[in-house]
């Protein structure tokens, strides 16, 4: 299984907002752990899934040249739950940009309705306050991660 | 009208209670940022973003909390500031109490220099 816990990035104003969807179906695996009795897709992997595209929207703004991390969940509700057949949609708002950080806010809806609200620090790790150093190579914005998800918005692939 | 120091304290205290997830009695002026609330170094930014917005101020890096003390030899030496670095930190954190801390400035205890009465009277400055 790939870490992947958004389908398709559908918006991206750069510096501003993205927007991405995630179909929750019955045949991933996790909702058969969580739980068997009543499947649904848990609200730590929408927090992933906003993450990831809050990833994404910090990341545009250095053109995907810094190494994003999440450095901090400021908050994170949720009003109701995820089942099998729903879809998600995480809207993003970058909040404020520095050298070291970033901080977005996000609206997670099902199927339309709003079902949470969660906001984020994301921290570029190369600028980060503790000087802890990391590899030369970008490992975030690379690999399948980037190529399915990122490239082919950026090609105007992924609007269909 | 301008603001008065009430309203300034007021407003860091809804700020701290948002960045960091306290309750309003938690967020006293004495209170320091690391040791009592919690903070952790994202924390420090996600504070100071939330302050550029509350007061519409502008807070350039290492105004508000400054940076490269410790990393330069010139400014520590055996766990402690040296009178240059005193002087230097002082200098540029003309907002900080350094009635105890220049007592024994141990690295360890710059942290107390970090209270909300700390980050109150830096906005004030910037608001005035």
């Amino acid at each position: 299984m790939r870490w992947f816990w958004i389908d398709r990035l559908v918006e991206l104003e750069p510096g501003k907002r993205a927007v991405a969807i995630k179909n929750v179906s019955l045949a991933e695996e996790h909702l058969h752990d969580h739980w068997e009795q009543f499947p649904n897709h848990p609200p730590s992997l929408m927090i992933e899934g906003v993450a990831q595209t809050g990833g994404i929207l910090v990341g545009q703004v250095s053109d995907f040249k810094e190494k994003v991390a999440l450095a901090k969940i400021t908050k994170a509700e949720f009003s109701d739950v995820a089942l099998p057949g729903d879809q998600l949609t995480y809207e993003v708002a970058l909040d404020s940009i520095a050298p070291e950080a970033a901080a977005t806010s996000g609206i997670v809806r099902k199927n339309g309705d709003v079902i949470g609200q969660v906001d984020l620090m994301f921290s570029h790790l190369d600028q980060n306050m503790a000087g802890t150093e990391f590899p030369e190579e970008n490992f975030i914005f690379t690999g399948s991660f980037f190529q399915r998800l990122v490239e082919p918005f950026l090609r105007g692939e992924s609007n269909g | 009208m301008p603001m008065t120091e009430t309203d300034v304290f007021e407003k860091v205290r809804e700020t701290l209670v948002d960045a960091l997830g306290l309750d309003d009695d938690e967020v006293t002026p004495e209170a320091t940022l690391t040791g009592d609330l919690g903070a952790e170094s994202i924390d420090f930014l996600d504070i100071v973003f939330r302050l550029e917005k509350t007061f519409d101020i502008k807070i350039p890096r290492g105004e508000l909390f400054p940076d490269n003390i410790l990393n330069n030899p010139e400014f520590v030496q055996d766990g402690k500031l040296t009178d240059t670095g005193l002087a230097q930190l002082k200098e540029r954190m003309p907002h900080a109490d350094f009635s105890d801390f220049e007592k024994d400035p141990d690295i360890n205890k710059m942290a107390e220099l970090f209270k909300v009465q700390t980050i109150v009277n830096y906005v004030v400055t910037k608001v005035a």
